[in-house]
């Protein structure tokens, strides 16, 4: 045997055995393997998309225009301090991502020049209007979608998925990816949920809070707040509870009067638990607050004995205890009926932290386990069926020489396995009749060899000069015939999404493995075939 | 040997007057499908238009008219079903996008557990895409095949010269166009995944076209006393054989991915099996006959 022969067939046969290593741990057969092996040899093999594994993918959009309202409204609570502590009297206002201040003077505008550099004036007269400048709005978007990011994470670590995947994309979107999660709803309820924590006096002093009805129906909200604007004093606010009747399940919504800024936030918390109430069985969240949080918890109820004092979580109260007494040590409870799993979400989302901006949610795929399962089977199914169709065809066209390329096809499966484990690519769906497309492109270059070689034959060649030209012949157009797919597969690679680009991987691999099976492969063979007998025939 | 045709003497080109007009129409049919799905007239999927899609697999059979009266009755408007009656699954798609997304399937879901109480069913999958999304996608679909046209445009007109470029990347858009016709005319879904299949096709149909310039340019180089056509036609003669068996395995393939492959990649194999059978044909019946239309006196004759 040549050498050159000798070195492409042990080229050929290391190719193989690593294909069969990097695959190995797709495979059943990886448990049994003795423990040095699972040590050394990689065991992580193709990763199953989405698609095929079940799973959530989400893409949200982090609403950056708020977090720069929320920063504005906290600029305007500070000013207001401000303005007390100095002795000016002025009114401050928000109104979206604006500030109102009424009446302007010289020192009020002095106080917001030395404190807030980046308050831009909009704006002339007896009131100034002061907006965040453009510059700041956008570090403030750009700081939000990060933070969003982070606290996503926290979320998402503590509620335990295997392999998630959280990325920013663009500049204010968020994706998520959860695969193998068995809850989709109570994933997205958890990631989505703005966690915004307050504590707010009731203001049970105000006539207007008699006025209030003791319960409404769900949905009647609005009317309660349209009816009541004018009449409730400027610095308070309505919100309202959830009651559900233990027995009938009927829910009904409680109005309270409340102070609108709040007396505590949640990100002076520390830590929040879960624990079983065992009069009643049932769950409450525990809080403790930070050193400055117990604090001003200290001060606020040392004030306010027998007020009321509402929990409220992303504006809707959960519960509005009578402060008996001062309490120190900064620890709190929110009760609200929770079920377990309840209790549970909301202590991570409490410990996460709250979300700097609201998200919305842009796209939601989720995947069922049983369809993966279904479209893992129904590829195997079409894979088989197609590779042995295409095998016996081979071999009744092409006799011996069909054979020969049916081992070169067998050879490209394998090596594509092993290539796509290697890389631990992911498959999906797509991908998968990628593989079967692949199988089919595959025979081509064999074919185009075979059909030259016939050409050579039926001029009048021998045997061992028809498989010379013929392959030599046939080359430049395998090339090509596979340049033009692989510029095809770049492009969906580029553009297309999850599933798409999983389709164009394995396009991809296949067809450039295939250029190299069918042009040292196949090849090999003939060439064995021609050095050791004189050939007098081809079978082809 | 076993041959497919024996020593093939088809008059090819003589043929391509019927060729021409029957790829007229086959492209009229595309062009006109693609301004429909561009004004989104066509049956867009949700991945263009935004929506909801849901896919249920029911314990047991369920039938359509019953499905849609319920969803009806709950007050969804602009939906549409598929039904894979084997598997007891239904797809219920509702277009146009409610700003929360989560609504719709939250709907869709509660309606059917009332209607059909003693019938479990499990969520195979549920798709909701927003209008920013939906408009994302799209945009990237229309920049994939603008990429592809061009990057194919290069790559022949480097191998061959740029007039063959043009030539082939015509015979190439014709077989996504006719493929594109032939799927609105069925009323199928267009989505990305039909896109994917497209593109593919256009790559698959372009190795044809290649194989069959590369030979015609090979024998007018050796056969400098025989017209133009006759070489042609001698030359896709001679690689008639191997067009139809290559076509053959990519075509066994796609079908075994249409009968067995499952209901998520079923049109996606119909797409492919349309567009090799096509690809075939234009290889044949369009690719060469630009080039002798085009082609002057000696085509592919490098200057």
């Amino acid at each position: 045997m040549k050498k050159k022969v000798l070195w492409k067939l042990i080229l050929i046969g290391v190719t193989v055995v690593l294909a069969v290593i990097f695959f190995l741990p797709n495979t059943p057969a990886f448990k049994y393997m003795p423990d040095w092996w699972k040590k050394t040899m990689p065991d992580k093999g193709i990763v199953l998309g989405l698609d095929l594994q079940g799973g959530l993918h989400l893409v949200f959009e982090v609403e950056g225009d708020k977090a720069v309202e929320i920063t504005a409204g906290r600029y305007a609570a500070r000013l207001q301090d401000l303005f007390a502590k100095k002795k000016l009297t002025a009114e401050v206002n928000v109104n979206g991502p604006d500030i109102t201040i009424s009446p302007s003077s010289a020192e009020i505008k002095q106080v917001v020049e030395d404190n807030y550099s980046t308050l831009m004036p909009v704006g002339t007269g007896n009131k100034i209007v002061y907006r965040i400048s453009d510059k700041e709005a956008r570090r403030i978007k750009d700081n939000a979608a990060d933070q969003a990011l982070e606290t996503i994470r926290n979320r998402i670590d503590q509620f335990g998925v295997a392999e998630p995947t959280i990325v920013r994309q663009g500049e204010n979107e968020i994706v998520v990816q959860l695969p193998g999660v068995k809850d989709p709803k109570r994933a997205i309820d958890l990631i989505g949920k703005t966690a915004q924590l307050e504590f707010k006096l009731v203001d049970d002093e105000s006539k207007v809070a008699a006025e209030l009805p003791q319960s409404i129906a769900p949905g009647e909200e609005e009317d309660i707040l349209r009816k009541f604007a004018d009449k409730i004093p400027p610095d308070d606010e309505i919100l309202f509870e959830k009651r559900v009747n233990a027995e009938t399940g009927a829910v009904r919504k409680v109005p309270f009067l409340l102070k609108k800024q709040a007396s505590l936030t949640g990100d002076l918390l520390s830590d929040a638990k879960v624990n079983i109430d065992t009069r009643f069985s049932e769950p409450y969240v525990s809080l403790s607050f930070n050193e400055a949080g117990a604090k001003v918890f200290e001060e606020i109820t040392a004030e306010n004995v027998k007020k009321r004092l509402a929990i409220i979580l992303d504006n809707t109260v959960y519960s509005a205890p009578v402060i008996q007494e001062k309490i120190s040590g900064g620890n709190a409870q929110i009760t609200g009926h929770f079920s377990m799993e309840e209790a549970k979400d909301l202590s991570i989302v409490l410990r996460a932290g709250a979300l700097p901006a609201p998200l919305k949610m842009l796209q939601n795929v989720t995947v069922g386990p049983s369809l993966g399962m279904d479209s893992i089977e129904a590829g195997k199914m079409a894979g088989l069926i197609g590779t042995i169709a295409v095998i016996i065809f081979m071999i009744f066209y092409y006799r011996l020489s069909g054979v020969i390329a049916d081992f070169a096809l067998l050879l490209n499966i394998v090596l594509l396995l092993g290539a796509m484990a290697s890389l631990n690519a992911t498959l999906t769906l797509p991908g998968i009749a990628g593989i079967i497309l692949a199988v089919g492109m595959a025979v081509d270059s064999n074919v185009l060899m075979f059909e030259r070689m016939r050409d050579e034959l039926r001029a009048g060649k021998t045997p061992r000069s028809a498989v010379d030209s013929g392959y030599d012949k046939a080359f430049w157009t395998i090339f090509d015939s596979h340049v033009t797919t692989l510029i095809t597969a770049a492009v969906l690679f580029q553009f297309g999404t999850g599933p798409i680009k999983g389709f164009a991987v394995t396009l991809s691999l296949g067809v450039t493995i295939n250029l190299f099976t069918a042009l040292v492969g196949t090849k090999s063979v003939f060439d064995i075939i021609n050095s050791k007998h004189d050939l007098k025939k081809l079978s082809i | 040997m076993i041959e497919l045709i024996k020593n093939p003497n088809i008059n090819f080109l003589g043929r391509k007057n019927i060729a021409f007009i029957f790829s007229g129409i086959l492209v009229a049919i595309g062009i006109f499908a693609m301004v429909q799905v561009a004004t989104g007239r066509a049956n867009l999927g949700i991945d263009f238009a935004g929506g909801t899609a849901i896919q249920f697999k029911f314990e047991k059979p369920v039938a359509m008219h019953a499905v849609r009266l319920a969803l009806e009755k709950g007050g969804l408007k602009d939906f549409d079903l598929q039904e894979f009656p084997a598997v007891n699954k239904m797809l219920i798609r509702v277009k146009n996008t409610e700003t929360d997304l989560g609504k719709v399937s939250d709907a869709v879901t509660n309606i059917l557990s009332q209607a059909f109480p003693d019938n479990k069913y499990v969520i195979d999958s549920s798709t909701s895409i927003g209008p920013k999304v939906g408009g994302r996608l799209k945009a990237d679909a229309a920049k994939a095949i603008a990429f592809a046209v061009v990057g194919i445009l290069i790559y022949v007109a480097f191998r061959f010269q740029f007039k063959f470029g043009v030539g082939a990347t015509i015979a190439t858009f014709h077989d996504v166009l006719a493929v594109l016709g032939l799927f609105y005319l069925m009323g199928k879904e267009i989505n990305l995944i039909l896109v994917t299949a497209l593109l593919t096709v256009a790559g698959y149909s372009l190795t044809d076209t290649v194989v069959v310039f590369d030979r015609i340019r090979e024998n007018l180089k050796i056969k400098q006393r025989e017209s133009v056509e006759a070489v042609m036609n001698s030359s896709i003669n001679e690689v008639l054989s191997r067009t139809i068996i290559t076509s053959a395995t990519v075509l066994i393939t796609s079908i075994a991915l249409f009968l067995f492959g499952g209901e998520v990649i079923h049109d996606f194999a119909l797409a492919m099996i349309l567009g090799v059978i096509v690809g075939t044909y234009s290889s044949i019946f369009v690719a060469s006959p630009i080039v002798l239309v085009w082609g002057g006196k000696r085509p592919f004759a490098k200057t």
